[in-house]
């Protein structure tokens, strides 16, 4: 831990953690967006230090969102969609400041939850993940891809055609066995496309463009006065409610392990699992601090695990969680099963740095949080300009190329028309993170097959293949069965409306 | 589900058709055979999905997506424009700092709401812009000493 507190890295963790603050406070900057318009400030910096500047920002967005869920009743981040129910509730009865206390105090103990979950739970996975061989990698990466295709988009079938279209973008320039050029239709994209830029503009121009949709009118929203409130209460209260803050760590942690679900989740079912077991009940949405602390120590707890199959088998389990691999690898660390033997100083610094980002964050969080209200504030066409120029530059600063700025453009563009007909970014972006190393260990398995067992028997057989070929073949089969369900009732709401409508 | 988001529909899932077939076919004729090995399989998904997000568009059976309305796209129009300028043309051609300037100030303008005939919602545009620009240079230039094309006036 003694790599924490030397002076660049601790100023580094306190920088991170207050500008992640500040940045989650901000409607319409998602922890993932930030992440990734942080990642080029930290080419100059060593690895360590880039890494620990990017946790400490992942770590306090997502705690940061709930100021503006708070206080303007906008979530910063899908995340802290639970918490606006009782959160904004609790401001509009005079209790603001007691809601943000309590939601940094909540978050802080889920995320500290998580991270020790991350510290025991990685070595642990990384020793197993050792026994896999490329034909487990090859379905692990279809997973990923699949999990994530199937649960964060309202489609199965456009969740998983983002995902194809992911995979397709990269194997687009040169392939590793035989050089040959595949998918060149411009030279920008001679180097293939680098991940970065693409992140960038996935994330950040669609962001901007929806600002533009808004046209000449401002958010509108006015910032609650928030009045003092003793620190000691809020403790009390917190620590006085263990039940909700007991299922909110529980089901955060848990949910985090699972790749693809996410911290929107996370709020929302922990919410939702606290009220059902609260004696309370009645109360939640009214101002119940019981609905802020499920949903805020769940949205932070997921943070920890969720870096879990990253570390350990270089699968992200989250948009977030991709975007720090693009950052892992511009600083030229493959994670994975040995990561801790290849770079145990790097990956327990980053850790480390996590569990002491949580705990900085409450206590920044407590202060600055009147000042963060202020600047979730910022009109929609300055941030626009703001976020626009940020990923112009950073996606050049990448290369120094121009190319790589028309790629950002045209895949952010791309990605705007995307979402608006029902696709989404994150199985996109993980087909894009994991079309390598699905590509590089169907190759590499191939060639084994070829030489012993042959393709067929080589990537169906063994009971870890098939375990994975099973929880593949589930996940997107209780996606299918839920979307028909949901659509079953929409359809049946619909016919009673319009029974009514005519009666 | 109007007329509207239909058509837009049926055009966004045809695009997106045309480009699955056209990688699919890509990766079925173009040689060496070995490197479009793993582009094949995935391509034959991808344009397997699309065609059948096509044809439930043509059917009219898309339930998700909003499509585009005639005022966001209104709404947009002027500031897509500046920044499809500033990324393909400017950013390059006046360098980038220059011309960053230029396109923070024109968004801020177009789309702020504050009235356009008030001296002082002016000068509190330049100031931001002024404030922006400042902390980018520090940043990327002096801070970070990142490389950025440089033109007229850096």
């Amino acid at each position: 831990m003694g790599d924490v507190f030397t002076p660049v890295n601790f100023a580094l963790l306190l920088i991170g953690t207050v500008g992640g603050l500040i940045l989650g406070a901000t409607p319409g900057l998602s922890p993932t967006m930030a992440v990734a318009l942080l990642i080029p400030f930290t080419f100059q910096l060593e690895p360590q230090q880039g890494l620990i500047l990017l946790g400490a920002a992942y770590t306090s967005t997502v705690a940061g969102g709930a100021v503006s869920a708070i206080l303007l009743k906008i979530p910063g981040a899908p995340a802290n969609i639970a918490t606006t129910l009782d959160g904004h509730t609790m401001a509009l009865n005079g209790q603001g400041a007691k809601a943000l206390q309590v939601s940094f105090l909540a978050s802080a103990v889920g995320g500290i939850f998580g991270v020790l979950l991350l510290i025991f739970l990685t070595p642990v996975l990384a020793q197993w993940a050792l026994a896999f061989g490329p034909s487990h990698l090859f379905w692990l990466a279809i997973l990923g891809v699949t999990v994530i295709g199937t649960l964060d988009s309202s489609s199965v079938v456009k969740g998983l055609l983002s995902g194809c279209i992911g995979l397709w973008l990269a194997t687009i320039g040169f392939d590793d066995i035989m050089g040959a050029q595949r998918f060149i239709f411009h030279s920008s994209l001679s180097g293939g496309i680098n991940v970065i830029p693409a992140l960038i503009g996935l994330f950040a121009i669609p962001q901007v463009i929806t600002m533009l949709t808004k046209g000449r009118s401002d958010s509108g929203a006015e910032v609650i006065t928030v009045q003092r409130h003793p620190i000691g209460a809020a403790l009390r209260e917190v620590f006085g409610r263990l039940r909700a803050l007991s299922i909110g760590t529980g089901v955060g942690s848990i949910i985090g392990l699972i790749p693809g679900v996410g911290g929107q989740i996370a709020g929302l079912v922990a919410y939702d699992q606290s009220k059902k077991f609260s004696a309370e009940s009645e109360k939640f949405g009214k101002g119940h601090p019981e609905g802020v602390i499920a949903a805020e120590s769940a949205n932070n707890a997921m943070v920890g695990p969720s870096l879990v199959p990253l570390l350990t088998l270089s699968i992200p389990g989250s948009p977030t969680a991709a975007v720090l691999l693009g950052g892992l690898l511009i600083h030229g660390i493959f994670p994975g099963p040995d990561l801790f033997m290849n770079y145990p100083a790097v990956a327990w610094t980053f850790i480390d740095s996590m569990l002491i980002g949580q705990i900085l964050m409450c206590v920044f969080g407590l202060f600055i949080a009147g000042l963060a209200a202020k600047v979730a504030r910022v009109p929609h066409a300055v941030m626009a300009a703001i976020v626009l120029a940020l990923a112009v530059f950073g996606s050049y600063s990448v290369q120094n190329s121009m190319g790589d700025v028309y790629v950002m453009a045209t895949l952010g563009l791309g990605m705007y028309f995307l979402e608006r007909f029902g696709f989404s970014a994150a199985p996109l972006v993980l087909g894009l993170i994991l079309g390598p190393i699905a590509e590089a260990n169907f190759i590499q398995g191939s060639m084994i097959a070829n030489a012993t067992v042959g393709l067929g028997p080589y990537f169906f057989t063994g009971a870890l293949n098939w375990l994975l070929i099973a929880i593949v073949v589930v996940s997107i089969s209780y996606s299918v069965w839920m979307e028909l369900r949901q659509r079953r009732y929409t359809t049946k709401d619909d016919a009673v409306a319009k029974e009514e409508s005519l009666t | 589900m109007s007329d509207l988001p239909r058509t837009q529909h049926i055009i966004a899932s045809g695009l997106i058709a045309a480009v699955g077939v056209t990688v699919a076919w890509i990766s079925y004729t173009q040689e060496p055979a070995q490197a479009y090995l793993f582009p094949r399989m995935i391509s034959s998904v991808f344009a397997v999905l699309a065609i059948w997000t096509f044809g439930k568009a043509v059917l009219g059976r898309t339930k998700v997506g909003n499509g585009l309305s005639a005022q966001a796209m209104f709404n947009m129009a002027p500031g897509l424009v500046v920044m499809l300028v500033y990324v393909f043309w400017a950013a390059k051609a006046l360098g980038f700092y220059t011309a960053t300037t230029i396109t923070v100030f024109i968004l801020i303008s177009l789309y702020d709401p504050a009235p356009h005939g008030a001296a002082k919602t002016w000068i509190k545009r330049i100031l931001i812009t002024a404030g922006f620009m400042a902390v980018m240079y520090g940043l990327f230039a002096l801070l970070l000493n990142v490389f950025t094309p440089r033109e007229v006036f850096f």
